[in-house]
């Protein structure tokens, strides 16, 4: 009789779940993006993605070994931190700009800090704002998608928002399949918004953070007097939204916090936008909002089962 | 009697260090170390307010009275700060420029006022000008070294001669307030490394590391002898 119950510890019910799992189906989720990236930018692009992913992997290693601590490249978070950073350059970009992108975000930013679910801030994003107040023109130099097939030299153009900005309006059409010039991912909207529906429907993200973030820029930029459409398919508020914001750890857990942190990663966003003399703001707002979800996590802390509320008398 | 005032003068400069184990000056230490010359001319002018304000605090430290020595102390050292900076204006124009309100807020430093309240108060005259040597020195050396780091990886010079410009884009947020954060805790860090001064999970309790909760030693080895 004693032999048929086995005695352990909670959790009794596991989900299967493993840090690895949900980093291969970040990575799938971001495939469609990539193959985006190569066909409007050209095999440089794939190029990049490697470089960074390499070296995001490679130095993920090193920090573990010299801090002589267990090895965790293979739970899969580094290569998503490379990809994500990748996706977040210009095409044309000094790989080696890229390689001290991605020294900031494993070395400064993850394992300084102890590592994956201890950063405190998303380390791809803060790669990128380091890299864009360090190499402004680096970082704003745009190609011309398709210019590849063309011309060995590299034909540059501007922004859908830089572009706006002087008045000048790019089609629905040309944003929701990435024809205009941006960062390597942020580009082509359908094949985000495909990889965005792969993790809700695997249940990896929740689509609360996404939907507040996106929803509060269209509402806020239509309030303010601007096209909402476009200001939802330009810039990286796909990417941001859907892939950077997610980040378990550093977005809050319960919903409300989530909700709070979706609707802040947009108003600041098109505040940016509107009114800060950079074009596009989805990177800043998306650390800022990094750096208040403590307090946010304390103000929706959720009350547990059975205990009495605050005001209710007894 | 030489041997003690030696170890007066060499404490500030590695094992009590004003800027790296102290933590005291951070203000101009982030503030004027975007360029090696800038901290050279702020830690000459510091250590020389230093120097003088230890002796005249160190000399009327049995008449000021105890209740109101911080206003005499900082009166003493805006004396010399204005002297100083009246020297700075008249012979080094270029270095008061780009030192701007710095060199008049070393009135407020807390180095001068620290060591006044800490060593000056207390000790006779010879060796307060000697602890205010070694403090300035080392604040000095590691305005310095701050200085040279940031200047060559944020503008690709050392003192205005192009280095590295050549072969590669300066990284310009090392000269900016951020890389100027980043340098001073990477600093604090080998320094408190190499003296050998960093205490391990092991020396304070677990219970006690501000670090605990979110301690990647204890979740990987799940033991604590806190």
């Amino acid at each position: 009789m004693e032999n048929m119950l086995t005695v352990s510890s909670s959790p009794h019910l596991s989900s299967g779940a493993t840090t690895r799992k949900i980093m291969l189906d970040v990575i799938i989720s971001l495939v469609p993006a990539s193959i985006a990236a190569t066909v409007f930018f050209g095999w440089k692009s794939l190029m990049l993605i490697a470089v960074c992913v390499i070296s995001c992997v490679v130095m993920e290693y090193i920090c573990r070994r010299v801090m002589k601590r267990k090895n965790t490249i293979g739970d899969l978070s580094a290569v998503v931190t490379g990809l994500l950073l990748a996706l977040n350059l210009p095409s044309g970009i000094n790989p080696l700009i890229a390689v001290f992108g991605c020294a900031v975000a494993i070395i400064a930013v993850k394992q300084m800090f102890g590592g994956i679910g201890n950063n405190f801030v998303n380390p791809a994003i803060t790669a990128r704002i380091v890299l864009l107040v360090s190499f402004p023109v680096h970082m704003t130099t745009w190609e011309k998608p398709f210019e590849w097939l063309n011309t060995a030299d590299s034909v540059t153009g501007a922004t859908p928002l830089a572009m706006m900005a002087q008045g000048e309006k790019t089609s629905y059409f040309d944003l929701l399949i990435g024809n205009t010039g941006g960062c390597l991912g942020e580009t082509c909207v359908i094949a985000l918004v495909l990889g965005g529906i792969y993790l809700v429907a695997r249940r990896v993200i929740s689509p609360v953070i996404p939907l507040c973030f996106i929803g509060t820029v269209f509402v806020l930029s239509f309030v303010l007097g601007q096209d909402p459409v476009f200001h939802i398919l330009s810039g990286g508020v796909m990417l941001g939204a859907i892939f950077m914001a997610t980040d378990y750890t550093t977005s809050p857990m319960n919903t409300w916090g989530k909700v709070i942190f979706g609707i802040g990663c947009g108003i600041i966003t098109v505040l940016i936008r509107l009114y800060a003399n950079l074009p596009e703001g989805v990177s800043f707002s998306i650390i800022l909002m990094n750096i208040l979800v403590p307090h946010i996590e304390n103000l929706t802390k959720p009350r547990p089962f059975g205990k009495e509320k605050k005001n209710e008398k007894a | 009697m030489a041997k003690g005032l030696f170890k007066e003068f060499s404490k500030g400069i590695i094992k009590e260090n004003p800027v790296l184990c102290l933590v005291l000056g951070t203000c101009p230490t982030l503030a004027v170390t975007t360029q090696a010359s800038n901290a050279i001319g702020m830690g000459v002018a510091a250590t020389l307010v230093l120097i003088c304000s230890n002796a005249a605090i160190s000399l009327l430290r049995k008449v000021i009275p105890d209740k109101v020595r911080i206003p005499a102390y900082i009166t003493i050292i805006a004396g010399f700060v204005t002297m100083v900076q009246m020297l700075v204006k008249a012979f080094a124009p270029a270095i008061d420029e780009s030192l701007g309100i710095y060199l008049p807020l070393i009135v407020v430093n807390c180095i001068i006022l620290g060591r006044a309240e800490m060593f000056a108060s207390k000790n006779s005259v010879v060796p307060s000008m000697v602890d205010g040597l070694g403090m300035g020195v080392g604040f000095t050396a590691a305005m310095l070294l701050m200085g040279a780091i940031r200047e060559l990886l944020g503008a690709g010079t050392i003192f205005g001669l192009p280095v590295t410009s050549a072969f590669m884009d300066p990284i310009l947020i090392f000269i900016l307030p951020p890389g100027g954060f980043f340098v001073f805790g990477m600093l604090v860090a080998l320094s408190s490394k190499l003296s050998g001064k960093q205490k391990t999970a092991e020396d304070i309790s677990c219970a006690k590391c501000p670090m605990n909760k979110n301690c990647s030693k204890l979740k990987e080895e799940g033991q604590c002898n806190g």
